[in-house]
């Protein structure tokens, strides 16, 4: 293989980062995100059990279904006793809770956040909005179903689905987690082409980088 | 004693002074969610916390600095640590103090947050330069007091080697510093409480306003080191002020009460009062307790306060 063809290899493994001026394009990722497999089984699943008992939530109200998220962090369902934390940073954050209807604008700050988050990472999808676009179905600018956008681990129907109902989310959230069924870091990588093909179908006016690391 | 069986005593030391500074944060977040009204998380927590984020697959970094910034900070706390001799008496737990100690040991305690600010700074985040700048300016401001007290207590013992201060203040708790020179603990333990950041001083980490501060661009084992470090860190802090003021320990169980009671006095403070807004906390530092670190050091020096 001679220069030529690696160049052309490299090229193709490079983001093209279309919508960005010239001049910043240096200061943003242009290589496209890799998998990265679980350690070995028995040292995974002991980190697994430490990761589901310290669930990190990004505390970025999305929807209005954040409004049950309040109730959920204060005294009277009280997340904390579960090992669950709000995180005002998504760097720190290893849980998305996308709150309710997504709207085309928020669903560009949903993905950013969303890569911007350190794998293993999970998401809850939260109310009936994300599942099917709920009573917004037929609205111009919301998405219907969020698992086109990023993989979604959990989802908790209602419209809104109470703190109760959120609590069980997690809950079953912990046990797909303990049972390693949580790949979503990897699910993103392996179909980042349809991933992208869909978030740029809906976002018309895409002004950022196709990969916020 | 050969330096390769102090370096084991010293590893020993580090581990369970890490365990305890850990578990006491897990007590501490216990006890603001009972005064919430609420359960709370297990007293095990920090340590699910930093498992979880040392198991991150990835790490972003943004440069050299953005890498040394965590190393620097457990630097400081390890080398303040190191320092003090925990236990009075005790091989195991005396550490590599020495003639001096203490000037070294109030250098360290500010370094950690120097590197911290190096490092936190290239992460190009416009929160982590907005914290660095509140928590050097709260540090400068609780610094003055903390230094007053500390010369007066240099001045009483007429020594810099904490394990000779701890060595004069034995033979029952009339010979601490608490009850013979009470004007340089109130000075002290007031700059504690900015020390500690507790509330009314928690504006460095304050997730309300500043998105967490100064680490806010810190992820997976970046993380994981600046957690294991606040454990250390706490209980390195408590051990000096306990060596310094309260007469030292001579066993492990006298260390972990006097140093569990010398926490929640900033816990309490912490628990009952609301968040300053950065100015009032700097200038707070600069007018009374600045001001009793300077009766301390005039009560110990002329008023015959030195024994």
């Amino acid at each position: 293989m001679n220069r030529k063809h690696i160049d052309e290899i490299e090229k193709q493994m490079k983001l093209a980062n279309e919508g960005l001026p010239e001049e910043e394009r240096k200061f943003f990722a242009d290589v496209i995100p890799t998998r990265v497999d679980p350690f070995n089984k028995y040292w995974e699943q002991f980190l697994n059990w430490a990761r589901s008992r310290s669930l990190w939530m990004l505390a970025f109200g999305t929807g209005c279904g954040s409004t049950e998220l309040r109730p959920l962090m204060t005294s009277r369902f009280d997340m904390a006793r579960f090992g669950i934390f709000p995180r005002p940073t998504p760097r720190q954050a290893s849980v998305f809770v996308v709150g309710g209807y997504a709207s085309i604008k928020t669903i560009k700050r949903i993905i950013r956040s969303y890569e911007q988050m350190q794998g293993p990472k999970y998401v809850i999808a939260l109310g009936s909005c994300t599942i099917n676009g709920g009573m917004y179905y037929d609205s111009y600018n919301t998405i219907n179903r969020l698992d086109y956008y990023i993989p979604v681990d959990v989802y908790i129907a209602g419209c809104m689905p109470r703190p109760e109902a959120l609590i069980a989310g997690f809950n079953r959230l912990k046990e797909k987690i303990v049972a390693g069924e949580c790949e979503g870091m990897n699910e993103y990588t392996d179909k980042f082409d349809w991933f992208k093909k869909n978030q740029k179908e809906i976002i018309k006016d895409w002004n950022m980088p196709d990969y916020n690391w | 004693m050969s330096i390769w069986t102090k370096v084991l005593y010293a590893f020993v030391s580090v581990s369970v002074a890490t365990v305890y500074g850990l578990t006491l944060s897990g007590i501490v977040r216990k006890l603001y969610a009972r005064v919430h009204g609420r359960f709370g998380p297990p007293v095990w927590q920090p340590f699910l916390d930093i498992i979880q984020t040392y198991s991150r697959r990835v790490a972003v970094s943004h440069g050299n600095m953005f890498f040394l910034g965590p190393v620097f900070r457990l630097a400081g706390g390890l080398g303040t640590y190191l320092f003090i001799p925990v236990i009075f008496g005790s091989a195991l737990f005396s550490n590599f103090s020495m003639a001096g100690d203490l000037l070294l040991v109030m250098y360290f305690v500010f370094f950690g947050q120097l590197g911290m600010a190096l490092g936190a700074g290239q992460g190009g985040h416009p929160y982590s330069p907005l914290g660095i700048a509140r928590g050097l300016s709260q540090m400068s401001a609780f610094e003055v007091p903390f230094s007053l007290a500390v010369i007066a207590v240099a001045i009483q013992y007429n020594s810099l080697n904490i394990t000779s201060i701890v060595a004069a203040q034995q033979g029952g708790f009339m010979h601490w510093t608490l009850l013979t020179n009470p004007l340089a603990v109130i000075a002290a333990m007031i700059s504690m409480l900015g020390m500690n950041m507790h509330a009314p001083f928690s504006i460095v980490l304050a997730p309300q306003e500043i998105p967490i501060g100064p680490p806010v661009e810190m992820n997976s084992s970046f993380l994981s080191l600046l957690q294991t470090n606040r454990g250390l860190f706490a209980a390195a802090k408590l051990v000096l002020f306990m060596n310094l003021f309260f007469g030292g320990a001579t066993t492990l169980v006298e260390m972990i009460l006097k140093t569990f009671f010398i926490y929640m006095f900033s816990v309490f403070v912490g628990a009952a009062y609301p968040r300053f807004r950065p100015e009032q906390s700097f200038r707070f530092f600069l007018k009374w307790p600045a001001f009793i670190g300077v009766l301390s050091i005039i009560y110990i020096t002329y008023l015959g306060g030195a024994s």
